[in-house]
C-alpha cells in the first residue's frame, strides 16, 4: 500500500517508523509518556513475525537489546527519562562492544521521579555519554511527527554504519501530539549491511565470534578507546541541522526538538514586532553542528538558546561560538513549556 | 491564518475526539494542524482537554499563552480555561450542564445546549461534542464545513454508516443552534 | 600425542608407531573447548564445569549453533574457553542477554554460565523473570557460596556462620539474612522445565551432573522451558581450605543447606502453551 498522509500521534508514528526501519526486536518496560510505542509494537511486531518482549525492567530491556544486537538483529528499546537512566550501564557496554541498536528517550521532567510532562533535561546524559567511560551515541532530535516516523530508520542506518548505539531524543509533547504525517503502511524492508561479527552461532564459520566489553590489559583498552575515538571523529560528517529565516536575521535562536517549535513561533512573533529573528535547529545533537552554528552566528547581533532545561545544549552552543557573539539563554524546567510570547520578548530584548 | 483552540470537558464527553475532528478537517484541506492532549494522572481524574492549532503556514508551537477559541463542555473547564481566551476571542459553553455564566466581558461568549440538542437530534447525549463542533464552526469558520463533514465520515468510518449519519446530523444541528437560540454577550 | 612424547624426552627419536596405533584414545579435549589454559585457582571446579559443558555441546552436536553468555565473576573470561560464539554480559544480566539472543534466533542453543553473586544477588530479577517467561535457555549455575573474584566477600548463598571478608565473625542472619536457595525458589515458577542441584565433588557426582545437564539442555532443545543445573562448587582459596578439605566440606556441610537432587523435571510432560 502506498504511503499516505495520516493524522498520527508522535509515539505511534515512532513505532510504525521502527517497523519501516527494519526493527527486528523490541524490548521495553512501560513508562509515561511513551506508552503508545510498546503498545503499538506489541501488536504490530508479532503480526510480522518479529519479536516483542515486555521486559521486567529497563535494566533487563537494555540487556535484551544487547543480546539481540549481538545476534546481528536490528534491536531497540523505548523509555522515558528515569527508565533511560536505568539503561546507562547497558548502553556503556553496548558502546564498548560496538553494537548497533536504537534507544528512544521520550523525555519527561526530572530529576528523580520528576513529572510526566515534557522536558529536555537529558541532553547531557544523551550527548555526553551518560554511562561510564568515554563513549558517544549518535543522538537524533525530531521536532515533528513526520520526523518521529522517519528517524528510527535513519537511526538504525547510522547505528549499523558506525556500529554504535543511536538514540532518538524526543519529549512528552512530541510523543503525545498528533499531526498529519506521511506514513507507509508496508514500506519495503531496508537494506541491512552484513554483520560478520555477530554472535549468531558459528554455522560453518571457521572461527568463533565474541562480543565483549572487557579489555583487561591497559594498553589493549587504550587502543580500543583510540579506535572508538577515531570512529567518533569519522562520525562528524553525519551532522545534520535545519534553519528558518536565518539569512537576514539579527538574532539567531538555537533550539532543538519541541523547543525549536516554540522558538519558531517566537521568531515569527518577533518579526511581527520588527525584530528579524531566525532559527537554527540541530537535528543531530551528537555529532553536534558546531561549525554550522559558528558560521551562522558570525554576523548576528546576539544568539538566544531555548531549552526545556536549566541550560544544557547552551554549553555546546557557547563552545561553538567561542565568545565571538553574546549568547543568552532562556529555559523552563519541570515540565513547564516556555511560551512563544516569552521567547519573542527575549528576542526583542536581545535586539535592543 | 493561525487558529488556536482549547477543547475541554469531562473524560467521556469526547473532547479529544472533537479536537481530532478539527485537526483531521484541516488535513483534508491540506493545511497544517497539531493536536495535543493533556495526558497522565490528570486524565484519570476525569477531566480532559486538548489544544488544536491549525494554520496555512508551518506550525511552530502546538501550545499558546492565549487562545482564539475555548470550548468548555463542563463547569470545571470553564473555570480553568476562561482566562486563556485572548481578548476578542470566542468562548463556547455547554449550557446543558454548566449552570454558571462566563465572567469575561472582553470575549464573545456563546451558550449552546449541546447535550439537549444531541438528545433531541440523535437520541443520545453522546453526540454533544459534535453538536458543539458545529456551533464552533458556525462562529469561527476557519475551515470549510464540508471538510469537517468529510472528517466525520472518515473518523467514524469503522463504526458504520448509521453512526456517521447521526454525527452529521448532530454537526448540522450544532451549526444552526446559535442562529436560533444563542445569546452573544 | 606423538609430539608431546618427543618434546618430553628431548630427542628426535622416531616413536614406536606400531605401538601407538594400538593405543586407544580414551580422553581428549572436547571440540567445543578451546586449548587456552584455564586461569582458575587450584582446586576450583569452574574448569570441570566448563569441560562438562563443552562435552555436552559436542554430544548434542551443537557446536555450530550455540551462543553462550558469560557472567561477571571468576568465570568472566569463559568466552576464552569455548569454541562457540560467546557474549560477555554485564553483572547479573546474562538471562536478559540470553533472552535477546534466543528470541531473535529461536533455533540456536543459548546458554548462560553464572556464579552465585551474578545470578542470586545482582541478577536475581533477571533469572526469576526469564524463568517465569519460560525462556528456552539453559542456565549453568555455579554456587560456591562466596564472591571469589573480588576477594572472598559474603554471597547471598554463604552459609550461616560462614566467615568471609565482609562477615569476619561469620554470617549473622539477624543482619545479613539467610542463604538463598535458588532451585527451591525457582521451582514455583511455571516456566521452568528442569531444575537440579549437584555437588561437583566426586567422579560419581560429576556423572550425575552430566545426567542433569543433558536434561537441562533437552528442556531447551525440546522447547519445554528454562533448564538450570546448580553445581555446589568449592572455592578453596577464599574458603581458606585445602582443595581436598573443601570437597569434604561440601559433602558434609554445604549439602545440608543446599540439598542435591532434581527439583523440577517436566521433560516427560511438556508445557502446552
Amino acid at each position: 500500500m502506498p504511503a499516505k498522509m495520516q493524522l498520527t500521534k508522535g509515539n505511534e508514528a515512532l513505532a510504525m517508523g521502527a517497523i519501516a526501519g527494519g526493527c527486528d526486536c523490541f524490548f521495553g518496560y512501560p513508562i509515561t509518556p511513551q506508552n503508545e510505542v510498546p503498545e503499538v509494537l506489541s501488536y504490530e511486531m508479532p503480526k510480522r513475525g518479529r519479536v516483542f518482549v515486555q521486559a521486567e525492567s529497563e535494566v533487563a530491556s537494555i540487556n535484551m537489546v544487547y543480546g539481540a544486537a549481538a545476534a546481528g538483529k536490528r534491536a531497540m528499546t523505548s523509555s522515558s527519562s528515569p527508565g533511560v537512566s536505568l539503561m546507562m550501564e547497558g548502553l556503556s557496554y553496548i558502546a564498548c562492544a560496538e553494537l548497533p541498536c536504537l534507544i528512544v528517550n521520550v523525555m519527561r521532567g526530572g530529576p528523580g521521579l520528576g513529572s510526566i510532562t515534557p522536558s529536555q533535561g537529558d541532553y547531557f546524559q544523551a550527548c555526553k555519554g551518560g554511562g561510564h567511560g568515554d563513549y558517544h551515541s549518535i543522538v537524533l532530535a525530531p521536532w515533528n511527527v513526520q520526523e518521529m516516523y522517519e528517524f528510527p530508520a535513519l537511526a538504525f542506518e547510522l547505528a549499523d554504519r558506525y556500529r554504535c548505539p543511536a538514540m532518538i531524543l524526543a519529549d512528552g509533547v512530541l510523543g503525545a501530539m498528533m499531526e498529519p504525517a506521511i506514513i507507509a503502511d508496508n514500506a519495503p524492508p531496508p537494506t541491512v549491511p552484513e554483520k560478520t561479527w555477530a554472535t549468531n552461532g558459528r554455522n560453518g564459520r571457521a572461527h568463533k565470534n565474541v562480543v565483549n566489553s572487557l579489555v583487561i590489559d591497559p594498553y589493549g583498552l587504550r587502543d580500543h578507546n583510540l579506535k572508538l575515538q577515531a570512529k567518533y571523529k569519522k562520525m562528524q560528517c553525519e551532522t545534520r541541522w535545519d534553519t528558518r529565516d536565518v539569512d537576514d536575521a539579527e538574532i539567531l535562536v538555537v533550539a532543538y526538538g519541541i523547543s525549536a517549535r516554540l522558538a519558531l513561533s517566537g521568531c515569527k512573533l518577533a518579526r511581527k514586532e520588527g525584530v528579524k529573528a531566525g532559527l537554527l535547529r540541530p537535528i543531530t545533537l551528537y555529532p553536534f553542528p558546531t561549525e554550522p552554528i559558528a558560521e551562522c552566528a558570525a554576523n548576528k547581533k546576539r544568539v538566544l538558546v531555548v531549552e526545556l532545561s536549566a541550560g544544557q545544549m547552551v554549553e555546546d552552543v557557547r563552545l561553538a561560538i567561542n565568545g565571538r557573539v553574546p549568547v543568552d539563554f532562556y529555559g523552563e524546567m519541570g515540565g513547564v513549556i516556555p511560551s512563544p510570547v516569552e521567547i519573542c520578548r527575549k528576542i526583542v530584548e536581545a535586539a535592543q | 491564518m493561525l487558529e488556536q483552540t482549547i477543547l475541554a470537558g469531562f473524560g467521556g464527553q469526547g473532547v479529544l475526539m472533537m479536537g481530532k475532528l478539527l485537526a483531521q478537517s484541516a488535513m483534508e484541506e491540506g493545511i497544517s494542524a497539531t493536536w495535543l492532549p493533556s495526558y497522565g494522572p490528570e486524565m484519570r481524574g476525569g477531566t480532559a482537554n486538548c489544544i488544536v492549532v491549525i494554520s496555512d503556514d508551518e506550525i511552530g508551537s502546538p501550545v499558546s499563552e492565549s487562545y482564539d477559541a475555548v470550548v468548555a463542555m463542563n463547569q470545571p473547564s470553564l473555570e480553568k480555561f476562561e482566562s486563556k481566551v485572548r481578548p476578542g476571542g470566542t468562548m463556547l459553553i455547554n449550557k446543558s450542564i454548566v449552570p454558571i455564566k462566563a465572567s469575561r466581558d472582553d470575549v464573545e461568549v456563546y451558550y449552546v445546549a449541546a447535550n439537549d440538542i444531541a438528545e433531541h437530534e440523535c437520541g443520545s447525549t453522546q453526540a454533544a461534542n459534535v453538536v458543539m463542533l458545529g456551533a464552533l464552526q458556525s462562529v469561527r469558520q476557519k475551515l470549510k464545513s464540508h471538510s469537517i463533514e468529510k472528517a466525520i465520515a472518515y473518523v467514524f468510518a469503522s463504526k458504520g454508516q448509521s453512526v456517521i449519519d447521526s454525527n452529521l446530523k448532530a454537526f448540522a444541528a450544532g451549526m444552526t443552534s446559535l442562529h436560533q437560540n444563542a445569546t452573544a454577550c | 600425542m606423538t609430539t608431546a612424547m618427543n618434546q618430553q624426552d628431548g630427542t628426535n627419536r622416531t616413536p614406536d608407531t606400531e605401538q601407538l596405533v594400538d593405543l586407544k584414545c580414551v580422553f581428549e579435549r572436547p571440540q567445543a573447548l578451546s586449548d587456552k589454559p584455564f586461569h582458575y585457582c587450584p582446586g576450583c571446579s569452574h574448569g570441570t564445569y566448563h569441560r562438562l559443558i563443552a562435552e555436552m555441546i559436542d554430544e548434542f552436536g551443537l557446536l555450530d549453533r550455540t551462543v553462550g553468555i558469560c557472567p561477571v565473576g571468576c568465570a568472566v573470561f569463559a568466552y576464552e574457553y569455548f569454541e562457540v560464539d560467546m557474549i560477555e554480559a554485564s553483572h547479573g544480566r546474562a538471562p536478559a542477554v540470553a533472552t535477546g539472543v534466543k528470541r531473535s534466533l529461536p533455533d540456536r542453543f543459548v546458554f548462560t554460565y553464572q556464579g552465585d553473586g551474578d545470578l542470586a544477588s545482582i541478577g536475581m530479577g533477571e533469572i526469576i523473570h526469564a524463568a517465569a517467561r519460560g525462556e528456552r535457555i539453559t542456565v549453568f549455575f555455579v554456587n560456591n557460596g562466596i564472591f571469589g573474584m573480588t576477594g572472598g566477600q559474603m554471597a547471598p548463598t554463604s552459609l550461616l556462620g560462614q566467615k568471609t571478608t565482609t562477615s569476619v565473625d561469620g554470617r549473622d542472619p539477624r543482619t545479613t539474612g539467610h542463604p538463598i536457595k535458588v532451585c527451591e525458589l525457582l521451582s514455583s515458577l511455571e516456566g521452568v522445565a528442569y531444575l537440579a542441584r549437584v555437588p561437583l565433588t566426586s567422579p560419581k557426582n560429576i556423572n550425575t551432573c552430566r545426567k542433569y545437564m543433558r536434561k537441562a539442555i533437552r528442556a531447551q532443545t525440546e522447547d519445554v522451558g528454562l533448564g538450570l543445573v546448580e553445581v555446589l562448587s568449592p572455592c578453596p582459596v577464599q574458603w581458606g581450605m585445602k582443595p581436598g578439605d573443601a570437597l569434604h566440606y561440601i559433602d558434609e556441610t554445604v549439602v545440608k543447606a543446599f540439598p542435591p537432587g532434581e527439583f523440577v523435571d517436566k521433560l516427560e510432560s511438556p508445557i502446552k502453551t
